[in-house]
């Protein structure tokens, strides 16, 4: 892979044992066409003629309109909840504060069914919110809100990780400065950091709509199933399976575009950052 | 969610099964050699099936199966258990199943189409829709028409599942409309959001009200007669042990298959 290199600057890559041994390439190659396989033989079975009319039949719609406004909430609520608690997991030296971050982060490695469980526990009529929200007049269980809360629960590790490396990656040395020329904390964060995290935010809440977009086990468990209130894109294309093969093929396909169209805008944020 | 072992579709596990299947073949045949079987039942069963049944059926087939295996020493049952139509597909897709008992007769009949039931399916156990409320039933649930409640917050099972489908027949053989909060993908996730008290009522078989054993209290109601789905067993096409599939059918058909199933809360054929 060195020997077309025709841009290689000098004192760069030059040498011959510079580039990936052959073997990496062929284990990358290996690695990709595992990723890359069940993705194309998912094409391959796409009743394409019929592609049109499955993805646009009524309860597909409500299913994606349903998903694009419920992710699009939570990428929103995952920011506004998730943006303070990466500055203060970067800022801070305190044991307690690592110990809190690495269980605000337990979303990303636990089953979201188990997410839903303890959401259910939390928020549920017999949960610990429950006579308390049921006093309120609020109900939770099979609403929108479920889904939405469902949702920000599995995607907001993805935004503070996000926010919280860039901000370590930019270090103290920008707010410092600005400090001492008599900003106050204030106005160092939203003329300093916040600017300067804004590519990092946007790649974030990217991050963080894709995996509310698929997230499905927690909702299963928590908001329920119901066409146009609860039942997201994911929710839809596991119970058309039930009946309609050739339909939850097509839906899946769509959410395979939708992910691919998100991380392209995610591509375009991290490069212009 | 119901699925209690992967998909087997690939070849590699079948030469796999294939290679266990031979090697309890040869340790079963050296048994016969050096302990002639002292019971002397003369049946020439031995080796193992798989077989593909309804959610619905796991206790009461493992239960079966185990009272199989101790008449039949040699033999091994395994089980493969998801929803009915997940397990259809699987079979079409190539798994390797001897027998399918599946939980109604639409998800049989796609076996039947594809080619792969061998022989006519016999239907050996039905199952009827109740009501399950939270223990002490708190929103004071007491018929079907009941449910009709717009207050309630009733679950029920999708169309596209057979427990959603009986309750769509008995809503339009009663002309009672429900309004359920939630219709869910499988009967279990019914139980769950009753069992969990996040409903007030949820519509189930009569068999998982048995075994949720306290969990959900049941109401009976007379129009569930009007939805009976009926579980049909069959020997699938290609089996590799098909004297062994056939007699636990027939197991399943008998007394003490009956009697199994009976006390499950299961109706007769």
């Amino acid at each position: 892979m060195t020997t077309t290199g025709g841009t290689v600057r000098a004192g760069s890559a030059a040498a011959p044992g510079a580039g990936a041994p052959r073997w990496v390439i062929v284990a990358a190659a290996i690695g990709m066409a595992f990723i890359l396989l069940p993705v194309i033989a998912m094409a391959g079975r796409v009743d394409w003629s019929d592609f049109g009319a499955l993805i646009t039949s009524s309860s597909s719609l409500a299913a994606l309109g349903l998903s694009l406004r419920t992710a699009t909430v939570s990428a929103l609520l995952c920011v506004v909840l998730g943006v303070p608690m990466a500055l203060w997991f970067a800022r801070s030296r305190s044991r307690l504060v690592g110990i809190l971050r690495t269980a605000v982060l337990l979303p990303l490695v636990l089953p979201p069914v188990v997410g839903g469980i303890a959401l259910l526990a939390a928020f549920g009529r017999r949960g610990l919110l429950g006579p308390a929200l049921e006093s309120a007049g609020i109900q939770i269980a099979f609403t929108t809100t479920a889904v939405v809360l469902a949702q920000t629960f599995v995607a907001m590790p993805f935004l503070v990780l996000s926010v919280e490396g860039a901000m370590r990656t930019m270090g103290d040395r920008p707010a410092a400065i600005a400090a001492s020329l008599g900003a106050g904390p204030t106005t160092v964060l939203r003329r300093v950091t916040l600017p300067a995290l804004a590519p990092a935010i946007v790649a974030g809440a990217v991050l963080a709509f894709a995996r509310a977009l698929g997230e499905f086990g927690a909702t299963l468990a928590f908001a329920g199933s119901l066409e146009g209130v609860t039942r997201t894109l994911p929710l839809e294309i596991y119970l058309q399976r039930e009946s309609d093969p050739a339909s939850a093929v097509a839906l899946s396909m769509l959410l395979v575009v939708v992910a691919v169209v998100v991380m392209a805008g995610t591509g375009f944020a991290r490069r212009r950052g | 969610m119901t699925a209690a072992v992967g998909r087997r579709t690939a070849a590699a596990p079948r030469i796999l099964a294939t290679a266990l299947a031979a090697a309890t073949l040869v340790v079963a045949g050296c048994t016969a050699t050096t302990e002639p079987t002292p019971t002397g039942t003369g049946d020439a069963l031995a080796g193992s099936i798989t077989v593909f049944a309804a959610a619905s059926l796991t206790t009461t087939f493992e239960q079966l199966a185990d009272a199989f295996e101790a008449e039949h020493p040699g033999t091994e049952i395994t089980f493969s258990f998801a929803g009915s139509s997940d397990l259809v597909a699987q079979l079409i897709e190539g798994a390797p199943g001897d027998v399918l008992a599946s939980a109604n007769e639409a998800t049989m009949d796609q076996l039947v189409a594809a080619d792969l039931a061998d022989g006519a399916p016999t239907v050996f156990a039905t199952n009827s829709l109740e009501i399950a409320v939270p223990p002490g039933n708190p929103a004071g649930v007491t018929d079907f028409a009941s449910l009709a409640d717009p207050e309630l917050q009733l679950v029920v099972c999708a169309d596209a599942v057979p427990c959603g489908a009986a309750t769509a027949a008995i809503e339009a053989a009663t002309g009672v409309t429900l309004a359920p909060v939630s219709e869910e993908n499988a009967v279990t996730d019914v139980l769950g959001k009753v069992a969990s008290g996040e409903a007030d009522a949820g519509l189930v078989y009569g068999t998982d009200v048995l075994a949720a054993a306290g969990a959900v209290d049941g109401i009976a109601f007379p129009e569930s007669a009007e939805a009976v789905n009926r579980y049909p067993i069959v020997r699938v096409v290609g089996s590799g042990n098909a004297a062994l599939a056939d007699a636990f059918i027939a197991f399943v058909l008998g007394a003490k298959g009956v009697a199994a199933l009976e006390s499950a809360g299961f109706g007769g054929p």
